[in-house]
């Protein structure tokens, strides 16, 4: 720094040890740092290895498209110059059959058929088919007419335009899937058929489930806050114990207890059929659909909502309200006007978190949303567990995280300016 | 409208606030009923989640301890059990150790980008679950640790680490360094003043860290559904697959005494909480 040496200069000529010294100081100064440093090191790189970098080997393989550039390096190779106007050279259509020939000796053809048909359903009959049918002939053929005649679709450009979009080693077609979209025959990016569009939905019923959760957990959580904050403390931490138990419990525990209160012959269903509010053939469903997963996560929830809402209100001295209405103002009136506003970094930081676990809930869908009740989670899982798409799942996941950590960043910002902190 | 209402509030005003104090004991119902519920419905004798009238006019025949015996006599319950207290402990002893060295790091005065690094440290649980557990799935298929007690172990480590690092650094800032440096001056080394005084101090910290971390490994479920194997089934995964599967109320016996652990443990843990408290209120000036 210029400024520092133009003041250091006339010191040094002063004391001839203070340029040592200041050395010396910054020395020690480094150590510190270095000893600060290397006491997190351990961790950092346990969290580094084994978190951040599966963490992006899952974003990497949400972009990855080595199957058919290894698998197939002649059509690759054929396919370079092609453009999609007419069909491609004679040279390609050898370098399929190569290609697919020396596939079925290694048995990775079933890996180029997965792949493609990802992106094609039918695909795997296609090329399944022309491994199996050019496996045992002999290498000299007219490789264009053997191919058309097993498959009429090797005569028709569409196919050939898939070979050539996935010869690139990485790929987008994961995050258009992930967006209902696709290549269409032309090579447009269209939308995929209306029954098949269910990420998007999955996306929007996410988000709008996880703000109705997030809202009524604010409905409940507030005012029971506001009560608890104002309790002497040694009953408002008996009552905090009694929020926070169910935060101990086993999320598992907590699902099962609500099957027993709303299963169609459960505890709620049976009291209002005994107290004649319904017909006992017409119980409401309140489980196993979306409603299910909106109670059920609601009050898991809650005691998120509760403990920013607690700290906060509990800060907040009696005084000020009461200054208010010694000032004439009504006690309602007090209360939007002078405490409310205090409350608002609590009811800010509740709400965020609140909104990014439910966003990630993954369980509770499962177990009791039914069909209308399942979020984007679910899609994940079964896309890594049934339906081994792997790739679509990671971009879906990827998605997840980008909004996850999005919300994240605002909510320590939020945080932040009131002061608060997560523990 | 505190802890009664006042004698010179009008009619109205009373009436808000019995009303306001009946909303706040339904919001409380509703978080704790649902835990309630099934203490009974545990003792049943019939084999159905529901209150059968034998019960409900409180007749001994409507009530066994079947499902408990059922617990204690099933082999794949109690060795989800043991599956489970041989995971949490050594997944709590990692994030525990690794992260109070860490907190010790980061509540240092000189320790640089202190931002960056807790926000790296405190990731795992700011992602959600299932992309923790559909990353470590991909990368543990590669290593072949999917269907191994270690790779469980790992996982659940590295998501207790937060929890350990947020508690353990909150104790150390509220630590008083001048009792480390009166240590010092009287000839201490630096590693005994560490140890018998820093620690002792900081450990109700570090001890409901270890519990944190401890319970998210004894209740993690979606990790151990992507990459437990037959062998490396825990209590909650049995849970899980007896909810998916075969419905019996053996779960609500296992809920009612997990329900119990989470008592004991909420009751040691402000044991702890009171006893830091304590401690803290000697303080030098």
């Amino acid at each position: 720094m210029p400024g520092e040496a133009a003041t250091a200069a006339p010191a040094a000529r002063g004391f001839a040890g203070t340029a040592t010294l200041k050395r010396g100081l910054r020395r020690v100064e480094r150590r510190k740092r270095l000893g600060a440093f290397l006491l997190t090191l351990p961790l950092l790189a346990y969290i580094g290895v084994l978190f951040i970098v599966p963490l992006a080997g899952m974003g990497w393989l949400s972009i990855d498209n080595s199957t058919i550039p290894e698998r197939m390096p002649r059509t690759v190779a054929a396919l370079k110059g092609w453009k999609p106007s007419a069909l491609p050279p004679e040279a390609a259509y050898a370098a399929v059959a190569g290609d697919l020939r020396a596939a079925f000796k290694a048995h990775t053809f079933g890996l180029i058929a997965k792949r493609l048909n990802e992106e094609s359903p039918g695909a795997y009959g296609l090329i399944a088919k022309t491994t199996f049918r050019t496996a045992h002939l002999p290498p000299d053929q007219d490789w264009k007419k053997v191919l058309e005649a097993i498959d009429p679709s090797w005569g028709a450009i569409p196919t050939w335009r898939l070979l050539k979009r996935e010869s690139g080693p990485i790929t987008a077609d994961y995050y258009l899937a992930a967006l209902d979209l696709r290549y269409g025959p032309q090579g447009q990016i269209e939308l995929v058929p209306a029954y098949e569009r269910i990420h998007v939905k999955l996306f929007v019923r996410t988000a709008w489930m996880s703000a109705l959760v997030t809202l009524l957990t604010a409905a409940l959580g507030y005012p029971l806050a506001y009560w608890i904050s104002r309790m002497p403390e040694r009953k408002a931490n008996l009552v905090m114990i009694a929020v926070l138990l169910p935060f101990w419990t086993s999320v598992l525990v907590r699902i099962t207890a609500w099957i027993v209160l709303l299963q169609s012959h459960g505890v709620v269903n049976s009291i209002l059929v005994a107290t004649h509010l319904v017909g006992t053939d017409d119980r409401p469903r309140l489980i196993y659909n979306a409603l299910g997963t909106i109670i059920v996560m609601t009050q898991v929830l809650l005691p998120f909502m509760v403990l920013p809402l607690y700290s906060v209100m509990r800060g907040i001295p009696d005084r000020y309200v009461r200054a208010a209405v010694s000032l004439g103002a009504h006690p309602w009136h007090a209360f939007w006007k002078v405490f409310a506003p205090l409350t608002m970094p609590g009811l800010g930081a509740g709400a965020l978190l609140v909104f990014i676990l439910a966003v990630g809930y993954y369980i509770t869908p499962e177990l009791v949303g039914g069909q209308s009740g399942q979020f984007i989670s679910n899609r994940i899982a079964f896309n890594v567990q049934e339906s081994l798409n792997w790739g679509l799942a990671a971009a879906l996941g990827t998605v997840l995280t980008a909004v996850t950590l999005l919300l994240f960043a605002l909510f320590h910002a939020l945080a932040r300016k009131s002061r608060m902190s997560l523990g | 409208m505190k802890r009664a209402a006042r004698a010179y509030a009008d009619p109205l005003e009373r009436g808000w606030f019995y009303l306001f104090r009946c909303y706040g004991l339904i919001v409380l119902f509703f978080l704790v009923v649902p835990l309630v519920v099934i203490i009974p419905l545990s003792f049943s004798a019939s084999p159905y989640f529901s209150f059968t009238h034998q019960m409900l006019t409180l007749q001994p025949a409507g009530y066994s301890t079947r499902w408990y015996a059922n617990f204690f006599n099933s082999g794949s319950w109690l060795r989800a059990v043991g599956n489970s207290f041989l995971i949490a402990p050594i997944a709590a002893a990692i994030a525990t150790g690794l992260g109070t060295l860490a907190a010790l790091g980061l509540t240092r005065a000189q320790m640089p980008f202190r931002g960056l690094i807790t926000g790296i440290l405190i990731l795992p649980m700011i992602v959600p679950l299932i992309i923790t557990a559909t990353a470590l799935f991909f990368f543990f298929s590669a290593l072949h640790l999917v269907n191994t007690y270690a790779g469980i172990i790992i996982a659940h480590s590295i998501l207790g680490v937060p929890f350990v690092v947020i508690t353990v650094s909150a104790t150390l800032s509220g630590f008083d360094q001048q009792f480390y440096r009166a240590a010092l001056s009287l000839g201490a080394s630096p590693r005994h003043a560490f140890f018998k005084v820093t620690m002792p101090l900081i450990l109700p910290g570090i001890i409901s860290g270890a519990l944190f971390a401890f319970m998210t490994s004894f209740d993690e479920v979606v990790i151990v559904l992507f990459i437990a194997g037959p062998t490396q089934r825990t209590l909650p995964l049995q849970m899980w697959t007896n909810l998916r599967y075969t419905i019996d109320p053996t779960i609500l016996a296992v809920g009612t005494l997990v329900l119990m652990v989470a008592i004991v443990l909420l009751a040691g843990l402000e044991f702890v909480r009171r006893r830091s408290l304590a401690m803290r209120r000697v303080t030098p000036s």
